[in-house]
């Protein structure tokens, strides 16, 4: 039985802090996941990663640095973890996704800035995240203002590279991005101090194909009637999907996915066949916030996909495989990860085409665009979607919010009315 | 047999009491107080007398968990109810106690889009009580001295707490008080234009909510909005209890 608590003191952490946070999640969890009706058996798996969230992985982790092995933490999709994990590194996903967080991170940031970027922030100079403890690198990129002014004041706590992410998609910007990768390789190398070869990388490259393809295979289920698996279900093995063993991570999400397959196959879902089908669309939902899902779900209806960082903008679009030379696999690299539609590039018009085809894929009711509070991109981008999805007579409404509790009551309202109006 | 319909919201709570045929039998307000829900279950009384108890409003949850039959949410009942006062009616503006909100009707009178105001105050009832409290003034006198009032004053803060302080120093500066006044009101007015024009007016306008029942101020905002006339009931704060109430008699009729 591993002393946990040795392990966190030594990875410097505020036990006391640590022990109130860690505290509060399995009440929530419990309320918000297990009370969730026929859940699928082999979400069993990742309820015990999330009652295991800092501590399985995380001895993990330190048994990996024992070795003498590194470990990377990053903050965005764009970051190609592919090239982290060539060079020996292991890559996690360090967003915060609690409002435990914000407060530690208004000590050094404007109170009017994302709640993602507060509660990571804070998560640091709380010493309360073991991921971010057990970083030996923070990779941050430049998706917008408030993060790219934030890892400045991050590289006072830790070290940060940053990776300079382009805004449009014109050729120059393909090449200028291409760049940014060789300049990443070259910087985890040194990290590492190992060489990347096009063997390594090839096969890690199969590999975050596979783990997409797994969730791309799961995400094929939901467009079922009834749906065989929740929304927050599906939701959270996306999120668990950024810190957890990839090899592991593949295995029991493709259990989880054939199960699913065979509910639908026997006809079975977690919600009635003809219940209100809504795709999420706007910004990312770390863990655990699952705050919208958690009403949207509890009012009837189901959340049938995510188009977000914590959704199809993560795993959609492999990475080419057939590239033989370093400069053939880095160019495909490149190529896959600009085609993500993050409302920071302008224009940004794929966005609209992905959120028309998940629409009629996943035969969706209606849209929620989900927008964490101050996130401009996203908030601007709005008008577009919005426009674009009455034109075509599909019911949308935005919600803005932050991870607090205090809007929750006004949510449910709005949310609850939005289904009226789609029954 | 009755239904009652019952609106809980933040600050006040509203009962509509119709018979079989829609027919008001009985409406009442009252102050929300402390413990919402406790007030509620006296309001609704003798709840053996109803055949059917639909909740909305704030409170809507707490009330069906506790002695509701039925609940929707203030969308929808106001919409309900707006339609059955004025069977032509396309918009309806609802500014409450702590929230503001416009919702669109197609011509059978379904809902087809609404919006509501962000988390804050700002744009609210409670928006004009702070003020009126800033004014030393109630809130009809506050409306007449707005409408007596000239200059053209703007108040820069949306915030309720910073326009309350901003009210005080422009009293303070000696500005008079018909002239901040105009300034409130103006704020507010703007600001629900705003909410308007996001969904788009279609007329028959109909105003409901607390704010819709102080003398004087739909009036202020027809003239500074330059709007045909906003259509208000007779007892705006009753709009969303009735409309919960014929929600009642609608399921009544459905399971027969």
């Amino acid at each position: 039985m591993t002393d946990y608590r040795k392990l966190w003191s030594d990875l410097g952490m505020d036990l006391e802090k640590h022990d109130r946070l860690t505290s509060a999640l399995p009440l929530i969890y419990e309320e918000v996941y297990l009370q969730q009706p026929d859940r699928p058996q082999a979400m069993e798996y990742f309820d015990l990663v999330v009652a295991e969230i800092h501590s399985l992985r995380i001895a993990e982790l330190v048994e990996h640095r024992r070795r003498g092995g590194k470990v990377c933490g990053a903050f965005c999709v764009f970051v190609p973890v592919e090239i982290i994990r060539a060079a020996g590194a292991v890559a996690v996903g360090l967003c915060g996704g609690s409002q435990f967080w914000v407060p530690d991170g208004e000590r050094v940031l404007p109170r009017n800035l994302c709640p993602l970027i507060k509660a990571s922030v804070g998560a640091r100079l709380s010493g309360t995240c073991p991921y971010f403890q057990s970083c030996d690198l923070l990779i941050g990129e430049t998706t917008c203002d408030g993060k790219k002014k934030a890892w400045e004041v991050l590289g006072e706590y830790a070290p940060v590279y940053v990776m300079d992410l382009p805004q449009m998609k014109r050729p120059q910007d393909l090449a200028a991005w291409r760049g940014e990768i060789e300049l990443f390789l070259a910087r985890i190398e040194e990290l590492t101090g190992y060489r990347v070869t096009p063997e390594r990388l090839a096969e890690e490259i199969r590999l975050q194909n596979r783990l997409r393809q797994a969730l791309e295979r799961l995400y094929q289920t939901r467009k079922a009637d009834p749906v065989p698996i929740s929304g927050k279900d599906a939701l959270l093995v996306t999120q668990v999907s950024f810190y957890d063993d990839p090899r592991r991570f593949i295995d029991k999400t493709e259990v989880l996915a054939a199960e699913a397959e065979a509910r639908i196959a026997s006809g079975q879902g977690v919600f009635p066949s003809g219940a209100p089908r809504i795709l999420v669309t706007g910004t990312p939902m770390a863990i655990p916030n699952w705050k919208l899902h958690h009403i949207i779900e509890t009012a009837g209806a189901a959340v049938v996909c995510e188009e977000t960082c914590t959704g199809t903008r993560f795993f959609e679009h492999q990475v080419d495989e057939t590239g033989r030379t370093l400069e053939e696999q880095l160019q495909a690299l490149a190529e896959r990860y600009l085609k993500i539609n993050c409302s920071c590039f302008t224009p940004n018009p794929g966005r609209l085409e992905d959120i028309f085809r998940l629409v009629e894929a996943y035969r969706v009711d209606g849209v929620i665009y989900y927008n964490l509070q101050f996130c401009h991109g996203y908030a601007v981008e709005y008008y577009a979607v919005e426009k674009a999805l009455k034109a075509r007579g599909i019911p949308v409404m935005k919600v803005e919010t932050d991870y607090s509790e205090e809007d929750t009551g006004q949510l449910r309202t709005r949310v609850e009315a939005f289904l009226e109006m789609l029954r | 047999m009755t239904v009652l319909g019952i609106d809980i919201g933040s600050r006040t709570i509203a009962t509509a009491i119709l018979n079989e045929k829609g027919e008001l039998l009985a409406g009442q307000v009252s102050d929300s107080g402390p413990r919402p829900l406790e007030r509620a279950r006296e309001m609704a009384g003798n709840l053996s007398s109803f055949r059917r108890v639909v909740a909305t409003g704030y409170g809507r949850h707490g009330a069906r968990a506790d002695f509701a039959t039925d609940l929707i949410t203030e969308i929808k009942a106001h919409a309900l109810g707006a339609r059955h006062l004025f069977p032509s009616c396309r918009t309806v503006l609802d500014i409450g106690g702590q929230d503001s909100k416009v919702i669109r009707l197609d011509e059978q009178g379904r809902v087809v889009d609404f919006i509501m105001n962000d988390r804050c105050a700002a744009g609210t009832g409670k928006f004009l009580e702070v003020m009126a409290q800033g004014l030393g003034l109630p809130l009809e006198e506050m409306v007449a001295a707005a409408s007596a009032g000239d200059g053209e004053i703007t108040l820069n803060s949306m915030c309720t707490v910073f326009a309350e302080s901003e009210v005080v120093s422009l009293l303070a500066a000696g500005q008079p008080v018909g002239a901040v006044a105009r300034a409130v009101l103006n704020s507010i007015c703007d600001r629900t234009q705003n909410l308007l024009l996001r969904l788009g007016i279609e007329p028959p306008v109909v105003f409901t909510g607390g704010v819709a029942a102080i003398p004087g101020l739909p009036a202020y905002f027809t003239r500074r909005m330059g709007l045909p006339d906003l259509l208000v009931p007779a007892r705006p704060q009753l709009v969303g209890a009735l409309g919960a109430a014929l929600y009642g008699i609608k399921v009544n009729k459905a399971t027969g």
